[in-house]
């Protein structure tokens, strides 16, 4: 592949910022309870889910992050869906189904899924 | 569309923390996350050097930016198990500050990082040496597109006003070098990249061609523009082994992309890049002396001028360049003059990178803007003096620096004040002292060093430092004579005025620097036979005082039966066996022997 | 002061005066313009400078630190001072710092007297030596006949180093090891007899120390002469008798022939002869090979043989052009292979108890003397070999005066001689001597004029042609220094030289700059000692070999004919490849 133009580095350059975002700090964060009772209710199987649906949406600037336990146990899987200068929404007993629906409405479109939410900080 | 990954898993694999064990910690990470199912959900990026080589191997998990320090291969599970898969940071791997014990989880919030200003080095650490993509998504190549889409004049222009000046220690202004070279009159022209660093202790050089190896090919490119060279060559010393292997890596892609060869980024511009491998003579630093090694001959400098900028490689015009010089070349053109030159201070522009060695705690390398102070760097970013010991002296500038005191301190290091005070920039080698460091050893040291590398070609730099370390040799092993201070200020002061090239030009600064701000510590040694800081074995002297309990534990520990003396009764080392290895006063129970 | 007015110039000022000069000079050759001879060491004339003994430097406003003024280009507006208290003490110490690993045995060193560290240390006013310490400790190379390398009174000024690459293109010496363990030495420390090295012995010209130095064998002479049983002849090459003056302060240019013959019969030799009258025989035997090969079709072009150096150098280096060598014998090995025979004959005297001395310009006679296929007479042809510094030696080891000796003449028959062999000792001088012979013996026409001027002077290489008549044109080709022959030889092999006659001489100006001449040497002594040559020529009453009345004598009543079958056997030899030198 020969780089002809500014345009052709442009283009490798976001490809490239695309695929190391998790280096770079983003706007939205989602991030999982993975404590041992997260994982217990499923949080591995719901956190590859949101990263196939970021994936298949071509989400950038989002990063996945994990958590420990934070004291509602009974409600994990718990995620946390945290838009730039929107209050932090906490999603419980989130189950791979609803993956798609949190993204698509709440982290893209910005309207909160509210039948899943569990608290608001 | 892909998974992207959610974390990279950033491992140093740096010449330092690969020496520490980082190249088993990548396989094991990529094996234990395999096992567990994730390989798809955390990539592994070994990365160039993070600079705190003190604290290696360092792992950086992102997107926390969570940084672990002294990872040991038996560390990988937990790092696997709890940070990665429960999102838990590791307590016991991260960083702990030296100065409040305080540990910091982050990356940013470390003192040694805080005060730096990476410029040169910001890729280090940061991406994939061995991915062109990574290194354009930095901005990458962005600098040579720029300087096509300019004139020639206008790209030397930019870098004069950038105020960028040599980073291989003579500081000559990079732009007014370009120019000579693009005056010069010649059909072929060579641009040449001196990478062989060969300070005791700096491996700022190193780093980048490891961690950032586009960064030089870029800054050469820009530099081939400039000049109307259509043909470079990178000295590296053959000690550099990643280095070398980085940068053929990042020259193969290069052309393979278009960014190297011919009719660059569709311009009608062409540039090859070759790589030499040095044999490591320190020499070879010196430019005329290194086109000699390119060339084939023995490594010797040649008077100038002529100068390289109008007979260089093969008697053509060529433009050289230290590393870090170039590697300063694609940002200037990318962000433009004015940036680079809002750093700084009036007449040294930009930052330097410093390599911290010595009785510090943070060893390694630091970034920093030009006009910041030795203290700064020291106790801020080097985490001060280890073992609660006192300050000394720091020695700044490799074999051609010099020693500066306590006082100087507060002193803000541009190229300018160094020289005044008696030391240089060097290339930034920047060994820390402390009160157990005796000067004239010290002093010793480096002339070691550079009589030992002399090539041999001038008379005063061959002869004249083989007696002047035959002085120092001679007062710290207790046979100074009154007279030896004289003489070893007339041999420095001819051998800086009459030699040949900057080796011997710079090789007294040492001596002349020590003799300057610990002159009583010379005289010391000569007059009184004594080492005040209690380094040089041979002025040492170990006696057994009155509270000698009489035990005879010193007289069974002594290798060489010096000391004497009844069960109970008072004991006496036999000053003319003693050789002073220090094992009595180890075993004293009573602390009855003194060493001074 | 540049008088040539198509010379770009510039004005600068040196210890405050204003000069204008070259633009092409450094500051040492400006200095001179101002009557300052500023010390050097490692700078010399003939070569490529490169400033490294650092006792020429000087203070050059603006400069950064002094400067070397051998290399140091001159600039329009340039400041310079020669003779500050930090150059004075710069040059000083640097001084000292090589008399301190230097041996301390002035005194007894074959270059007392000679030496350019010697003359520097008293023009600085050296009075002690401040630093002491190790000093290196290499072993002498004794190994070959010619030369003696004493590696311990190396300065490390590369002379010899530039001499045997850019005149010789031998590169035979290099600097090895590094630092203060520096040691200029052929490749992996061999001997140079195991090396490619010529013998011409030019390092020893250039050296400006004892470093390299003709191996002496002043003393075997003065044993052959002190014992009653022996006959002892001596021969003088052609070269000697106009440099020996300068031996004993007179200036280079003079011919001393007559005063050296003296000095020669005082130092009690029974026999005081000329290798000229050799090289009017060596004229005669080449002169017919030539002619003969001319007509006889053998192989051209026929190339000399009289320079040993030359001689080493293509068995050396191009054995493959071995058959173009003259089978003529050099004069000094005919003088010695006649010497025993037809003079022992003659004079009635035992060859066995003559002691055959040559007196030669060059080192590399010394290795030729030494090859044992050199007796032809039952006996080594040339027993002892001594350059023409030795002679000079010798001569003062005696008390002699020279400068006030009578003029005497060579013994008779083998010291009676002709124009054309005096001729020898400059590059051209064979050729010239071969053409005036070839002509007259070819043509049977008695030459106009005996001057060939297109083949004399300093220049490299020389071409002429010379018309025999009857359509055949003789086209020569003159080379100097090895450099020179190299480019001939190339030239050949490449199929690019159509001469008939190529003379090949080792050493820069032919015999009179040898590597057994004295010091100095550069090219206005090589002129001026040119000159005296070819005023001599004039001066001689017979100025063709031919007509040397002693060898006619020769010819008719013992030798036979040029290239006869007595001449065969004595005069001529034949070469052997020697690339198993080359380990």
């Amino acid at each position: 592949m020969a780089i002809k133009s500014l345009d052709d580095l442009r283009k490798i350059k976001e490809k490239a910022n695309a695929e190391s975002s998790a280096r770079h700090e983003s706007g939205t964060q989602v991030i999982v309870g993975m404590g041992t009772c997260g994982i217990a209710a499923g949080a591995r199987t719901v956190m590859t889910a949101i990263m196939d649906e970021i994936a298949k949406r071509g989400l950038k600037d989002v990063s996945v992050m994990q958590t420990g336990c934070i004291g509602m146990c009974q409600k994990e899987p718990l995620v946390d869906i945290v838009r730039p200068g929107e209050e932090r929404i906490t999603y419980g007993n989130v189950k791979p189904a609803d993956v798609p629906r949190i993204i698509s409405e709440h982290l893209v479109n910005g309207r909160i899924v509210s039948d899943l939410v569990v608290a608001k900080l | 569309m892909e998974m992207l990954a959610r974390a990279h898993v950033l491992v140093c694999g740096g010449t330092g923390c690969s020496s520490s064990g980082s190249k088993v910690i990548i396989p094991e990470l990529q094996k234990k996350l395999k096992d567990r199912g994730m390989e798809h959900e955390v990539k592994v990026v070994e990365t160039g050097c993070h600079g705190l080589c003190e604290m290696g191997p360092l792992v950086i998990v992102y997107p926390e930016g969570t940084f672990y320090v002294r990872v040991q291969p038996e560390d990988v599970d937990e790092i696997v198990e709890t940070h990665l898969v429960k999102g838990r940071v590791v307590e016991r791997l991260l960083y702990k500050e030296p100065k409040t014990r305080e540990t910091v989880p982050n990356y940013d919030e470390i003192a040694f990082y805080k005060k730096q200003q990476r410029y040169a080095l910001a890729n280090c650490g940061h991406i994939n040496p061995e991915s062109l993509e990574e290194y354009i998504g930095a901005d990458g190549y962005a600098g040579l597109a720029k300087a096509i889409s300019m004139t020639p004049e206008q790209v030397i222009d930019e870098i004069k006003a950038s105020g960028l000046r040599g980073r291989g220690g003579g500081g000559f202004p990079t732009g007014m070098k370009w120019q000579f070279t693009r005056a010069a009159v010649g059909d072929k022209k060579y641009v040449i990249c001196n990478a062989d660093e060969g300070d005791p202790g700096a491996f700022m050089d190193r780093s980048v061609l490891e961690g950032d190896p586009h960064r030089i090919v870029e800054g050469m490119a820009i530099c081939g523009y400039a000049v109307g060279a259509d043909e470079g060559y990178i000295y590296c010393r053959a000690e550099y082994p990643l280095a070398i292997k980085r940068l053929k890596g990042a020259i193969a892609q290069a052309e393979e992309n278009g960014l190297l060869g011919q009719g660059i980024l569709g311009s009608n511009f062409n540039f090859t890049l070759h790589i030499k491998e040095g044999a490591g003579a320190f020499v070879c630093g010196e430019e005329t002396a290194l086109i000699a090694s390119i060339e084939g001959r023995r490594g010797m400098p040649r008077p100038r001028p002529p100068f390289p900028a109008n007979s260089g490689l093969w008697g053509k015009p060529s433009n050289i360049n230290n590393v870090e010089t170039f590697a300063n070349v694609p940002a200037i053109m990318r962000d433009g003059a004015a940036h680079f030159a809002s750093l700084g201070t009036e007449t040294s522009k930009g930052t330097k990178v410093f390599a911290l060695t010595g009785k510090i705690n943070n060893t390694g390398l630091a970034e920093v803007p030009m006009g910041i102070t030795m203290r700064e760097i020291i106790y801020d970013i080097g985490g001060g003096i280890p073992d609660g010991k006192k300050f000394k002296a720091v020695q700044i500038g490799g074999p051609s620096g010099g020693c500066l005191p306590e006082q100087l301190l507060d002193l803000a290091i541009d190229y300018e004040s160094l020289t005044k005070a008696g030391a240089m920039m060097g290339s930034g080698g920047l060994v820390v002292m402390d009160e157990t460091t005796c000067m004239v050893d010290i002093a010793r040291y480096f002339l070691n060093f550079t009589q030992d590398e002399s090539c041999g070609k001038c008379t005063p730099c061959r002869e004249g430092t083989k007696r002047m370390l035959e002085i120092l040799n001679n007062i710290t092993s207790g046979n100074g004579k009154e007279g030896d201070i004289e003489k070893l200020e007339t041999l420095a002061k001819s051998i800086k005025a009459g030699s040949l090239c900057a080796l011997g030009q710079t090789a007294p600064n040492p001596v002349l620097s020590t003799l300057n701000f610990f002159r009583d510590e010379y005289e010391a040694h000569i007059k009184e036979h004594k080492c005040p800081a209690g380094a040089c074995t041979a002025l040492l002297a170990y006696t057994i005082t009155d509270k000698c309990r009489g035990c005879g534990l010193c007289k069974k520990v002594c290798p060489v039966d010096a000391i004497s003396g009844e069960i109970k009764g008072m004991h006496v080392i036999d000053q003319s066996k003693c050789i002073k290895c220090g094992a009595c006063q180890e075993k004293c129970p009573f602390k009855a022997i003194d060493r001074g | 002061m540049s008088n040539v007015t198509d010379v770009p110039t510039i004005k600068m000022t040196i210890n405050g005066r204003e000069i204008t000069v070259p633009k092409s000079y450094t500051v040492l050759e400006a200095a001179r313009e101002a009557d300052i001879d500023i010390p050097h060491l490692c700078y010399h004339p003939d070569l490529s400078h490169e400033g490294n003994c650092r006792v020429c430097v000087v203070e050059v406003q603006g400069a950064k630190s002094l400067v070397a003024s051998c290399v140091y280009p001159v600039s329009d507006g340039m400041v310079v001072r020669t003779n500050t208290p930090a150059v004075r003490e710069t040059r000083k110490t640097v001084v000292e710092l090589m008399l301190a690993n230097h041996p301390e045995d002035c005194l007894f060193c074959v270059k007392n007297q000679h030496c350019e560290l010697q003359q520097i240390a008293a023009d600085l006013g050296i009075r002690e030596v401040r630093f002491h310490g190790e000093k290196r400790d290499n072993p002498m190379d004794t190994s070959n006949p010619s030369i003696v390398r004493e590696p311990n009174k190396c300065i490390l000024c590369t002379r010899c180093v530039r001499v045997c690459s850019e005149r010789q293109s031998l590169d035979i010496y290099s600097s090895t090891n590094r630092g203060f363990d520096s040691i200029v030495q052929p490749a992996f420390g061999q001997g140079l007899d195991e090396v490619a090295c010529s013998y011409c012995g030019q390092c020893t010209t250039v050296c400006p120390t004892a470093a390299l130095t003709e191996k002496d064998d002043t003393q075997a002479v003065w044993d052959a002469i002190a014992d009653p049983d022996k006959h002892v002849v001596v021969q003088t090459a052609p070269a000697v008798r106009i440099a020996l003056g300068e031996e004993f302060g007179l200036k280079s240019g003079g011919i001393f022939t007559g005063q050296m013959v003296a000095a020669l019969r005082r130092m009690g030799f029974d026999k005081v002869f000329d290798t000229d009258f050799a090289a009017d025989l060596t004229i005669m035997e080449e002169g017919y090979e030539l002619l003969g090969r001319i007509k006889n079709g053998g192989t051209l072009p026929l190339m000399t043989s009289c320079s040993p150096g030359w001689i080493n150098f293509i068995q050396t280096n191009y054995p493959d052009m071995l058959p173009h060598l003259s089978t003529a014998k050099s004069p000094q090995q005919m003088f010695g292979a006649t010497v025993k025979t037809y003079y022992a004959e003659r004079a009635g005297v035992d060859p066995s108890k003559i002691v055959s001395v040559s007196v030669m310009p060059c080192t590399a006679k010394k290795w030729e003397a030494s090859m044992p296929k050199f007796n032809d007479s039952g006996y080594r042809d040339v027993d002892i070999v001594v350059t023409t510094r030795e002679l000079a030696r010798m001569i003062k080891s005696m008390g002699i005066d020279f400068t006030d000796l009578p003029e005497e003449d060579f013994d008779a028959p083998m010291g009676i001689s002709t124009g054309a062999a005096q001729i020898f000792g400059a590059t051209g001088g064979v050729m010239e001597a071969a053409l005036r012979t070839a002509y007259e013996v070819y043509t049977g026409k008695t030459l106009e004029k005996v001057d060939f001027c297109d083949v004399r002077g300093l220049q490299g290489i020389k071409e002429a042609s010379v018309d025999l008549g009857g359509g055949v044109i003789l086209k020569v080709a003159v080379a100097h220094t090895l450099r020179n022959a190299r480019k001939l030889l190339e030239k050949m092999r490449a199929g690019e030289a159509d001469y008939h006659f190529i003379e090949v001489m080792a050493c820069p100006g032919g015999c009179l700059g040898g590597g057994g001449q004295p010091y100095p040497i550069d090219d206005k002594v090589r002129q001026a000692r040119m000159d005296a040559i070819y005023n001599a020529d004039e001066n001689m009453k017979f100025r063709k070999s031919h007509e040397n009345p002693a060898i006619k004598e020769l010819y008719d009543t013992w030798m036979g004919k040029p290239n006869g079958e007595r001449a065969h056997h004595l005069l001529h030899t034949h070469y052997k490849a020697m690339e198993g030198r080359l380990k």
